[in-house]
């Protein structure tokens, strides 16, 4: 969808930059991925345990849906008002004693956090699990500067231990089961041994025993936010296991790192969200804690409390209305439990900090559709709408999804080159490319489809069909495009001819066709006939049981033979009959 | 070069150029309970069960006993300054209350080491949320700063039965917002081991809770 | 009444004998059924591909030979291109910057029906063996594809008319909801993942001993079908109208490979002028 230039203002967004770009495109890394069996066992194993779970704490509550649609509001609130909500929240903020930092991109983000840092005398930062610290690379980024990070949440303490990457937004270590957990501890945490087993409650204790110290001893802390109040300034973070209020409670100085889209209006929104997260995420009622502090209270938890709002590329993914509704995510991930994409190829697929339904729409928008290997992110979805089903702020991923498609295919035409926001500095952008198999059919499919009389020219075509399968009737083997799609499945033949073209020749024996079924046409469908769009709604279906259930024998049917329904009731599908004059029996 | 914030917020008024604006959100999702006051207790009680915190019910007589079996013959806990004493039971050779001021920066205040050492807390509660099981502390005086109810591995937590409201709305209405507030739903567990909740992390293993009425 | 069918062009083409088996259950129930002819495609495959500008024209054309056509619904054996009408049609009018097109889309799709919300929700038929004279004596599990449950939410109107067959051995499928991983232009570029879902959801209905797995969707049912039968195991896929179609008379045969076409001889009979008495035959 192109967009004017009309009244263009002079700041573009820009894309953002950091753990957003996938490597290597989403087909091929999801094939690489499928290999491990291992992985897929556990990550079927975890996603169907928490799919039940979420259903039922969702379906108890008997106003979900009206919390859904009350979180989505809210948000599509936020975003239109973001620049006032982000002012307010910095005025409260400071207000309370904190200090409210601005970030363009993930470099300026890691530079702010790392002076601040490095203002304390401090080389050690203990870290709640965040999307926002993972997405700009900040672990590393302190790393250089001699900094270290540790991992407190236990998921991100697995994948740092065992120099893995996330591939959960909830659960990073999704992909470990227990077993390769404890061969984990057990060689990285100088406090186990043998007698170590692989009960998650024994591996949560060995968890206990290794950060216990780090947790009285380390002076700076870094966190995310799950919303930010600008009411108040308040902020707020959801977690399970109390390392999350261990880090914001002992350190002295604690730095939270918060997209600008995790705003909400007022403390009160808060009500909507803190239903929402947990029954989705976990598939508890309520996470074990929930910590919220504004500014600095004097004498309890942190004096030197800092925020640094992140941009890197929220602004882009804001400037394009057909999409911006990824930035509603709250990162519960129930997307990801559901999707049988995610299930198959696992998060390291997506390439990103972001993995599942919503890393597809959101990565290649906060970096803009201009590698080759994000351009593939929108395509790793059939499109089954699980995703919308449960996303508590009723985000419409196969809808975005299917729209950055055709972002991407313009893209690829060269229509879009200065469309929308600037590329990341970093980033090469890609140039318009020859028409591709897949343009040339789709122009073809397009041309064909739109004409039934070219319909019908092209399917008596369809016997040429039959001529390449075998003697099954079936298609083994098509070269191009269509090969992915016979490497492992059979198409079959085409019929002899077309419907169309059948019907054609056909239409007219409907008392044949009846009797050979065992039924018998009967003349009288007087209903019918006069049966107006009056919008008379005399019991239709009820009358339509009735008149046919009667008097059928040896499973001869028997409808015909007592004439049809009225039309016009019971229940136009969307609503809004057509015009009526077009149903007037006049001419009949 | 502009500034960061300067910055940020004209790419937002741009991207945001041709923005109608939204209809305000509608809350139509519950916000008050229906229920009967017995009825709310009850669900606070079996939701507490659900996540493995176990749940005594007192009056103000019997109070001071249950604490008591609940810390053991021997126990050093902490209590908050503002705590109400005559909750809890008398002092005994092995058995003592010691009373953090509320502001870590007093000199009588416990250091996190003293408090990683203590066995347990006791601390009051401003508003319990039944429907999810989850009790709200806000660091008044009778629930203290967030340290002590955090290092201690034992959490013995009073809640008023006329602190119990059924909905989050409720609840969350009887908070101030900029208070220190930690919401406990529960002893510390975590799903992070495929996806099964386990209970006993970094937060209080025991989590012990006294329905008061 | 009468119905305009909408074939779909997966049916059309590839499998003309589900367009046939719905004007038996319709003209069975004494409908008159029309094929308006300018018809088409719904413009899925272009819009879930990305190519919104090829599918505006195959939209214009949808709109354009449903709206010329004389009916009173129109129906289509298919959850996801009846979904397309509603939910994608107008949308993409709209990108095109036709406002006019667009509402006429979502007029057009206002009056289409899915074949079984047709039967349940407007021709009040539940019971397929007593109203339809549906009769298939074997065991049959069904697989309900996504967008007829998510986009139209269908519920169990399809299933619940496929277990009220005559003689029919119904049997649930374990994870009927999960995707079957057609997706359109997904079994093209992610064949991978595709296909492995595709087993898993092949796993389930072999699973159920059925002989056959139904739906209501061609697409599916004919990736499912292929990766069958390239697994040389397991049950053949047939859409449900052909099931609901079936009696005793004139019973669907399922031995050996499902054929596509429709049958000569039975259906090539004598004389034509005759025939058509149901409502409308006068026109």
């Amino acid at each position: 969808m192109s967009r004017t230039a009309l009244g263009m203002p002079a700041v573009r967004p820009v894309h953002g930059q950091g753990n957003l770009h996938a490597r290597t495109a989403f087909p091929a890394a999801a094939k690489a991925e499928m290999g491990n069996t291992q992985m897929r066992a556990n990550i079927r194993h975890a996603t169907h345990t928490i799919r039940g779970k979420r259903a039922a704490v969702a379906g108890e509550l008997p106003d979900w849906e009206e919390l859904r649609s009350a979180g989505s509001a809210i948000k599509e609130q936020v975003m239109a008002n973001l620049p006032e909500l982000l002012e307010e929240f910095e005025r409260n903020v400071t207000a309370r004693g904190g200090t409210v930092h601005w970030a363009r991109d993930a470099e300026e983000a890691n530079r702010i956090v790392t002076e601040l840092v490095q203002a304390t005398g401090s080389t050690d930062v203990i870290k709640i699990k965040s999307m926002a610290t993972q997405e700009i690379g900040l672990e590393e980024h302190l790393a250089g500067h001699g900094i270290t990070a540790t991992e407190t949440d236990l998921a991100e303490l697995i994948v740092q231990l065992g120099r893995d990457l996330p591939s959960h937004i909830l659960v990073p270590a999704i992909h470990k089961n227990r077993h390769e957990i404890r061969d984990i501890f057990l060689a990285e945490m100088a406090e186990t041994d043998e007698t170590l087993t692989s009960e998650p409650r024994d591996l949560a204790e060995a968890a206990r025993t290794h950060l216990r110290e780090k947790f009285l001893s380390t002076s700076v802390a870094v966190s995310g936010a799950n919303f930010g109040v600008a009411e108040t300034g308040t902020l707020t973070v959801v977690e399970s296991e109390g390392n999350g209020r261990m880090c914001l409670t002992l350190p002295e100085t604690l730095i939270t790192v918060m997209g600008i889209e995790k705003i909400v209006p007022t403390f009160q929104d808060l009500e909507v969200f803190l239903q929402l997260l947990p029954r989705s995420s976990t598939g508890e009622r309520m996470n074990p804690y929930t910590s919220m502090w504004t500014g600095v209270t004097p004498g309890d938890g942190p004096h030197n409390v800092h925020v640094v709002l992140l941009d890197n590329g929220r602004t882009a993914v804001l400037d394009d209305p057909a999409g911006r509704s990824a930035l509603h995510c709250i990162r519960c991930s129930a997307c990801l439990n559901v999707c049988p994409v995610y299930e198959q190829a696992g998060g390291h697929a997506y390439g990103s900090t972001y993995p599942g339904p919503i890393g597809a729409i959101l990565s290649p928008q906060l970096t803009g559709i201009t590698s080759e290997q994000n351009a593939s992110l929108p395509y790793a979805s059939s499109l089954c709408g699980a995703c919308y089903d449960v996303c508590p702020v009723k985000i419409n991923i196969p809808e975005i999804l299917v729209h950055l498609r055709d972002e991407d295919v313009r893209t690829r035409h060269g229509e879009r080159s200065d469309d929308g926001a600037a590329a990341a500095p970093a980033r090469t952008r890609r140039l318009p490319q020859a028409p591709s198999e897949m343009d040339l059919m789709m122009k073809g499919a397009s041309f064909v489809m739109s004409s039934g009389r070219r319909m019908a020219l092209a399917e008596k075509a369809l016997p040429l069909g039959r001529a390449v399968a075998g003697r099954d009737r079936a298609i083994s083997w098509l070269p191009g495009a269509a090969g992915g799609w016979t490497d492992e499945r059979d198409i079959p033949a085409p019929p002899k001819e077309s419907f169309r073209n059948w019907w054609a020749q056909h239409a007219d024996e409907t008392a044949q066709r009846v009797a050979a079924d065992g039924g018998s046409t009967g003349g009288a469908t007087d209903g019918t006939t006069d049966g107006t769009t009056d919008g008379t709604t005399d019991g239709t279906t009820d009358g339509v049981s009735d008149r046919t259930s009667g008097g059928t024998s040896g499973g001869a049917p028997s409808g015909a033979s007592h004439g049809a329904p009225h039309e016009g009731a019971a229940g136009a599908p969307q609503g809004g009959a057509r015009d009526d004059t077009q149903h007037d029996g006049g001419e009949r | 070069m502009t500034d960061a914030k300067t910055e940020i917020l004209a790419r937002i008024r741009g991207a945001l150029h041709y923005t109608p604006a939204p209809a305000p959100a509608e809350r139509t999702y519950r916000r008050s309970s229906d229920r009967l006051r017995e009825e709310v207790v009850e669900m606070l009680e079996d939701r507490l069960v659900d996540y493995r915190a176990a749940v005594h019910r007192e009056t103000a007589e019997t109070l001071p006993a249950r604490i008591a079996d609940l810390l053991g013959v021997s126990a050093r806990y902490v209590v908050p300054a503002g705590l109400d004493r005559s909750w809890l039971p008398e002092d005994t050779a092995a058995r003592r209350a010691l009373v953090d001021p509320g502001d870590a920066r007093a000199a009588s205040a416990l250091g996190v080491r003293e408090l990683n050492a203590v066995d347990a807390v006791v601390t009051s509660s401003t508003v319990s949320c039944a429907e999810t099981g989850t009790i709200f502390l806000t660091g008044r005086p009778d629930e203290g700063r967030r340290a002590i109810s955090l290092v201690p591995d034992h959490h013995i937590c009073v809640v008023r039965l006329d602190s119990v409201v059924e909905l989050i709305p409720e609840a969350l209405a009887l908070v101030e917002p900029t208070a220190p507030v930690t919401m406990i739903s529960g002893p510390s567990a975590t799903s992070d081991i495929e996806l099964e909740r386990v209970e006993g992390v970094h937060g209080p293993r025991t989590l012990d809770v006294i329905l008061l009425g | 009444m009468r119905i305009a069918l909408f074939a779909t062009c997966i049916v059309d083409a590839m499998y003309p004998r589900v367009a046939l088996a719905t004007v038996r259950v319709l003209e069975r129930l004494g409908h008159e059924v029309v094929f308006p002819p300018g018809q088409g495609c719904c413009s899925q495959m272009h819009v879930n591909s990305g190519y919104f500008d090829d599918a505006l024209p195959v939209v214009r054309n949808h709109v354009k030979a449903f709206s010329a056509a004389d009916y009173d619904v129109a129906v289509a054996p298919s959850g996801s291109c009846v979904a397309s009408l509603g939910h994608q049609q107008p949308m993409i009018a709209r990108a095109g910057g036709d406002e006019a097109l667009a509402r006429e889309a979502a007029a057009v799709a206002a009056t289409t029906y899915e074949l079984s919300q047709l039967l349940t929700d407007v021709l009040g038929v539940t019971d397929a063996a007593a109203q339809l004279g549906s009769w298939f004596p074997h065991r049959v599990t069904y697989h309900p594809s996504c967008h007829g449950m998510r986009l139209l939410r269908l519920g169990d109107r399809q299933k619940n008319l496929v277990a009220s067959v005559g003689d029919i051995d119904f049997v649930e499928l374990p994870d009927a909801d999960e995707c079957c991983g057609f997706g359109g232009t997904f079994s093209f570029k992610n064949p991978d993942v595709s296909a492995a879902m595709a087993e898993e959801k092949i796993d389930n209905i072999v699973s159920t001993g059925a002989e056959l797995c139904t739906g209501g969707d061609a697409s599916c049912l004919m990736h499912l079908g292929g990766a069958m039968n390239r697994r040389d195991s397991g049950p053949a896929t047939v859409h449900f109208a052909e099931i609901l179609a079936s009696t005793r008379e004139n019973p669907l045969e399922v031995s050996g490979p499902v054929e596509l076409s429709i049958p000569g001889p039975r259906a090539r009979r004598t004389a034509s002028s005759s025939a058509p008495t149901t409502a409308g035959g006068a026109r």
